[in-house]
């Protein structure tokens, strides 16, 4: 836990500096077939009510049943989270009437959950990495939705989503800035992706947050939180939490107290409001389920899913660091999205011949990644395959192109010949570097004749050597070794 | 010759599968035998065609050798088990005109093993009360009549119309239920056979719920023989309900019959009650005289919780009920009362739909889950249910195999003439049986007597778990050991 106030992450108020305290409430929709106790498909884009079984719809006389694979996800995203897995937790009701919500209560984990306390690493920038610690993650039912815009007089109703199981993954208050929530809900998200267990999709509703945010004057006691509820983008946690934490210092400066009490996010308008207070808060009368009796599970099942387990976030980035030599920073850009570290690996491998992993990883995250960026794929989607980049980074390194040419040829395959061979392609347009000495003494002998005031220059001041490096580069359409001209200037110059 | 409709559930099938009778004539005289006691108002609704087409079928898979254990025999559903295509109320004016589109577990276990529909039974409404009284569809009449009397009396609650049909004959026996006592109590009230088996031997999918971890459903029955041959075919494990149990179900019918000799039998001194009347006292210290006469060893056992029971169960009983009962809210299907505003829908739904004693349940319920007062209610009671089971534990780890008690504190009352000034006076009704079902143990109820009226009375058993085929054998023994009823005269006719 951060228990110090980092000078860097205090905002100023009019009287004085405050510390922004956030945790954070991630629902997560669970990767499976069917739903947390019925039968029903969790297809998403269905027709509405299309995916409502006996179950979904709360008929009379109705049992829930619990779904294996849901349970399977929950432990494989607490082994993932290093966190204390509950061999023994109950299922309870949350009562309270809503349309969208058939039974008239959720299934819920309340006082014995499945997970318990864990912790994630985030990478918040290239030199500051902190810890965000799990308080628990509970398996829960999704609610439908209400449909306001069908009908003048009546509301709909869309049960798909009713039922559908959810993973709440409840933070500590760890978090003290925009960027460290941001941070740690797109860490959160990429070991979901990688263990598979939520496909993180944000647009479709699969990870929602609840953004908790608190003011404090540094040192002093956690202030009174309010919840910002159902945050359905990175970007929007990241706003809410600046312009709620704006807010709050506000409302104390003006003399006020924060009210605890549960606000929303309009993006549009850039601010929250009250959507209701402490005393307006429902009481759930939460019981344990009797249709269910308590989940267990033995070690054994455990054991056999952390087994199945592929390798994760941090370990492949430790692994990308010993064994490829990267700064942690790159390391950790390559394993954030794992087809990208996938496609790194690939790249690396590729023909079985021996490369600079260095040189590798910095094409992938700059170039190719811009590309990505620029058609709005991940790299690994990209039509760019890692063999081509393999390829590249081998034309370079053995001394064939120079890495400005090799630009080109990247400029080429992302272009014209996608399908390229980047040997062929320098080989067919004549990109081949030129390293012969004979002929680049003589283009350095002619632009030295050409430019007698440009040499006393030069030899006055030699960083001059810079503009005849660059003349001799245009008289060889770029395609002389780089190293080589310097070589040759420096000798004949004198500097 | 007898009536068709006086053989008991297994003469009938011996009867069937002899040829001696058709299921298709079995199921006319029943079918003649309900229109003429509709003053019972045993029936919220009857099925007619639909029996006699079901006999059709038993009538042609007896001819083909493929009967079933209950073929072509007719029966009564209580109106809590979802029947496909014909409507299940729980007696309520929330679910009326409600049609599933689905058949329960235990029926569908019926109507595998061949038996004959006839119709839904009345209940107390969602099965909660002891006298049949708080049916939105009116309260069902006792076929019973106090000696020299025509008031009107209970026949008991909740499954009372699956009591008084079985006890006028309007069918061979019909399927109950029972959170605290409600086959058990109505069996003794009408001189009938009702067991309420282990908690999750038979399956709850498809049962409207109450309390979900006390319902369990169970046969009533003329006799213990047509009790057991009843619940073998309810009986069993079923995977959409996790409760229920995966153990295999033995033919309860061997069991009747069986010697008690050597049965250790238990009586637990917390069941003499103050203020019990004698007759009640004089019909139990007769039981355990048969059963001893039979060579069971009497035990006299201590259930030191048992006064709390009736009051841990007044608090999980409406706790679970409040939240089984919200999915009624107007939204999908039964009643919807028309609101300026989604709760203005729900306060008018559920104030126009539900009846008296639900809406008091309803009201405690909610009253001990919410958050000031869970923990002195709610967790309370839960910790008194593990030491009522736990009492019962104790007392079968010494070697008892049955405990003896009686049924009811009194024979049945006439309507109207209890709780309505005071619900508790009511409540008191399940003072023996609520206890089995905290301890989710099987319970039996079986005729032994009569009240100085004239009106019936019960003896219950009470079994260790899954043991049911010992309280078929001790309820036979009592069966057999006390004086024939003679069936009540039909004055309704």
């Amino acid at each position: 836990m951060n228990t110090h106030a980092k000078p860097s992450k205090l905002v100023k108020g009019a009287t004085g500096d405050f510390e922004v305290v956030i945790g954070l409430e991630i629902h997560a929709q669970v990767t499976s077939r069917s739903k947390l106790f019925s039968g029903a498909s969790t297809q998403f884009g269905e027709e509405p009510n299309a995916n409502v079984s006996l179950i979904d719809a709360a008929m009379p006389g109705m049992l829930p049943v619990i779904n294996a694979e849901c349970v399977a996800q929950a432990v494989r995203t607490g082994l993932g989270l290093e966190a204390q897995i509950n061999l023994r937790s109950v299922f309870d009701r949350k009562n309270y009437f809503y349309p969208d919500l058939p039974q008239g209560y959720q299934i819920s984990q309340y006082k014995s959950p499945i997970v318990g306390e864990g912790v994630v690493k985030v990478d918040v920038s290239p030199t500051e990495q902190i810890e965000v610690g799990i308080e628990r993650l509970h398996l829960e039912q999704d609610a439908g939705k209400s449909l306001h815009d069908q009908s003048e007089t009546e509301s709909l109703v869309d049960l798909n989503r009713s039922g559908v199981a959810l993973m709440e993954i409840v933070s500590k208050p760890d978090m003290r800035s925009a960027d460290e929530a941001r941070a740690y809900v797109t860490k959160l998200r990429t070991i979901l992706r990688y263990i598979g267990s939520c496909d993180g999709n944000m647009e479709q509703g699969s990870l929602r947050a609840d953004v908790n945010v608190s003011v404090r004057r540094p040192g002093a006691p956690f202030g009174t939180r309010c919840e910002i509820k159902n945050v359905n983008s990175i970007r929007f946690i990241g706003q809410a939490i600046d312009v709620e934490a704006r807010r709050q210092i506000g409302v104390i400066e003006d003399g006020g107290t924060i009210q605890q009490e549960t606000r929303l996010f309009d993006p549009a308008r850039g601010e929250t409001r009250s959507m209701r207070s402490k005393e307006e808060a429902h009481d759930y009368r939460y019981f344990p389920d009797p249709d269910l009796l308590p989940l267990e599970f033995d070690a054994a099942y455990v054991e056999e899913l952390k087994a199945g387990l592929p390798e994760l976030p941090d370990a492949k980035k430790a692994r990308f660091i010993k064994d490829y030599g990267l700064p942690p920073y790159d390391a950790g850009v390559l394993v954030a999205d794992k087809e990208t570290a996938d496609y790194y690996e690939a790249a690396v491998g590729a023909g079985a011949v021996k490369r600079d992993p260095k040189l590798v990883a910095n094409w992938i995250t700059g170039d190719v990644a811009a590309y990505a960026n620029s058609v709005g794929l991940p790299v690994a989607q990209t039509h760019i395959k890692p063999q081509q980049i393999g390829s590249l980074v081998d034309l370079i390194a053995d001394g064939t192109i120079s890495g400005k040419i090799a630009k080109d040829v990247l400029a080429i395959i992302i272009g014209e010949d996608k399908d390229g061979d980047p040997r062929e392609i320098v080989e067919t347009r004549g990109l081949k570097q030129v390293t012969d000495l004979g002929a680049i003494a003589a283009a350095v002998e002619a632009i030295i004749k050409a430019n007698p005031d440009k040499v006393a220059q030069a030899q006055a001041k030699p960083s001059m050597i810079g503009w005849f490096v660059g003349q001799v580069m245009k008289q060889t359409g770029g395609k002389a070794n780089p190293q080589a001209v310097n070589d040759e200037l420096k000798a004949r110059l004198g500097i | 010759m007898t009536a068709l409709t006086d053989l008991s559930l297994s003469e009938a099938r011996d009867a069937l599968l002899k040829g001696d009778v058709s299921a298709v004539e079995l199921t006319r005289a029943q079918i003649a035998e309900i229109e003429q006691a509709r003053i019972l108002n045993a029936f919220i609704v009857e099925t007619p065609e639909k029996a006699v087409a079901m006999a059709a079928a038993s009538d042609a898979r007896i001819a083909k050798g493929e009967a079933g254990p209950l073929e072509g025999i007719p029966l009564g559903i209580k109106d809590l088990y979802c029947t496909q295509g014909v409507q299940t109320t729980a007696a309520s004016h929330i679910l009326e005109g409600f049609t599933p589109a689905y058949e329960s577990t235990v029926s569908a276990n019926l109507w595998r093993d061949g038996a004959v529909m006839l119709g839904k039974l009345n209940l107390d409404e969602f099965a909660m009360g002891s006298s049949n009284e708080t049916s939105y569809f009116g309260p069902v009449i006792s076929p019973w009549r106090r000696a020299e009397s025509e008031t009107p009396l209970v026949p008991g609650g909740s499954s009372g119309g699956s009591a008084a049909a079985v006890a006028a004959r309007l069918c061979f026996g019909a399927t109950a239920t029972d959170t605290g006592g409600s086959i058990r109590q109505p069996a003794a009230f009408t001189g009938t056979v009702g067991i309420k088996p282990t908690y999750g031997r038979c399956s709850r999918w498809g049962i409207v719920a109450f309390a979900s971890s006390l319902d369990q459903a169970g046969p009533i029955a003329r006799t213990v023989r047509d009790a057991a041959v009843l619940l073998r075919s309810m009986a069993g494990h079923d995977p959409k309900d996790t409760t229920s149990v995966d153990a295999p179900v033995p033919d309860y019918e061997a069991a009747v019959g069986r010697s008690v000799k050597g049965m250790r039998i238990g009586i637990p001194k917390e069941y003499r009650l103050e203020g019990i009347p004698a007759e009640i006292d004089a019909l139990w210290r007769q039981g355990v005289e048969w059963l001893k006469e039979a060579g069971a060893i009497i035990v006299d056992i201590s259930l030191p919780h048992t006064r709390y029971a009736l009051p841990a169960y007044y608090i999980v009983a409406p706790a679970e009920a409040s939240s089984n009962l919200a999915r009624y809210d107007g939204v999908r299907y039964g009643l919807r009362v028309p609101g300026k505003d989604i709760v203005g829908m729900y306060e008018a739904t559920r104030a126009a739909g539900f009846g008296k004693e639900v809406r008091r349940r309803i009201m405690i319920g909610a009253y001990v889950l919410s958050a000031g007062y869970y923990d002195a209610y709610y967790v309370r009671a839960q910790k008194i249910r593990t030491l009522i089971r736990q009492d019962f534990e104790r007392v079968y780890a010494n070697g008892v195999d049955a405990i003896l008690t009686p049924a009811t504190p009194s024979a049945a009352f006439g309507l109207g003439e209890k709780g309505s000034a005071d619900p508790v006076e009511m409540y008191l009704n399940d003072v023996f049986t609520v206890t089995v079902n905290m301890a989710g143990l099987p319970g039996i109820a079986v005729p032994a007597g009569s009240s100085s009226e004239g009106l019936p009375l019960g003896l219950q058993l009470i079994g260790r778990p899954f043991d049911e085929e010992t309280l078929f054998a001790v309820a036979n023994v009592i069966e057999q050991a006390a004086p024939k009823l003679k069936p009540p005269s039909r004055w309704w006719a």
